[in-house]
């Protein structure tokens, strides 16, 4: 049986060598798609470092906003743009062995983290309350850190607005629907009701039409 | 057992290869702001390590928002990204010189 202080060094340096190795593949690969997927990893070997050093909070924090919501934006901008435009068409097949790979890596590294655990390894340092790691950044975010935490907000809002208002064009010749004018129409502009008869009196008969 | 250096390696390590990265990729802005994301999970690990070993919680509350504001900045840097390309059809860096003196 190894010993569990060792296999949790033998983790983190496994998890560091795939941070290391992911991160100089972020900056070398040509393909801007293989680039943000090893960005991917790298979040990921990072979350799972995280987690040995039992920030479990901020791990799952990062694979969430990062992993979930930044890369994703970057994907979609990446791809949005075309850059390369004939390797992208090929489609799938192309990306399938990098992401592959990724998810194989990652796979590895959460089994890993999960013998950690299994194996009871010697933690690293107790938090002072003897709290879980959420409890203990919640009682500092929610008391000592509160006005920050609602800057923090604050910024994300004005992020928000700014990416809004600096993609959004305004477009000429395209047909737009006005709703407050078109609540606001008096039906007389649009609609006439003509008086008339309901029916004309056949008072002269086509000649064509005639007793034969 | 885990060291307060191993981390800071670390963390020193990817710092390092995010600045190699700003400086070899002189092409595409999108590889830029990538290094730049790198840059800052070096810091967040040390953050991290000094906050899990010196027993304080003010590191990861730090590293919170550090995350807050990555995610606003690489929202309105993707934002201008898609601008330029819109407006220049080009990502590469040095062509983008219109406001050069």
């Amino acid at each position: 049986m190894i010993d569990p202080n060792l296999f949790q060094l033998i983790c983190f340096y496994a998890f560091g060598a795939v941070t290391v190795i992911s991160a100089l593949a972020v900056i070398t690969l040509r393909n801007s798609v293989h680039a943000v997927l090893a960005l991917v990893l790298t979040f990921f070997s990072t979350a799972c470092i995280w987690m040995l050093a039992e920030a479990e909070f901020l791990a799952i924090a990062l694979i969430v906003v990062y992993v979930g919501a930044v890369m994703v934006l970057f994907l979609f901008v990446v791809m949005m743009l075309d850059i390369d435009l004939e390797r992208l068409r090929e489609g799938f097949v192309r990306f399938l062995p990098v992401g592959l790979v990724v998810a194989v890596v990652m796979l590895l590294e959460m089994l890993g983290l999960i013998g950690v655990r299994v194996m009871h390894a010697q933690t690293l340092g107790a938090n002072p309350a003897g709290d879980s790691n959420t409890a203990w950044l919640g009682k500092a975010l929610y008391s000592q850190y509160l006005l920050p935490f609602e800057i923090a907000a604050l910024i994300l809002t004005v992020g928000v607005v700014a990416a809004v208002a600096l993609t959004l064009r305004q477009r000429t010749g395209v047909k737009h629907q006005h709703a407050s004018q078109q609540v606001l129409v008096n039906p007389r502009d649009r609609v006439r009701v003509v008086k008339m008869a309901a029916e004309r009196p056949v008072d002269a008969a086509p000649a064509q039409e005639s007793q034969p | 057992m885990i060291t307060l250096s191993h981390f800071i390696v670390l963390g020193a390590i990817l710092f390092c290869i995010a600045v190699a990265g700003l400086f070899i990729n002189r092409k595409n802005v999108i590889v830029l702001l990538m290094a730049i994301e790198l840059m800052l999970l070096a810091v967040n690990i040390n953050f991290v390590a000094f906050s899990r070993f010196g027993h304080d919680v003010a590191g990861q509350v730090f590293v919170f928002f550090i995350l807050t504001v990555a995610a606003a900045e690489s929202a309105i840097g993707l934002a201008i990204l898609v601008l330029l390309f819109r407006n220049r059809s080009t990502v590469n860096v040095a062509e983008i010189d219109s406001m050069k003196g």
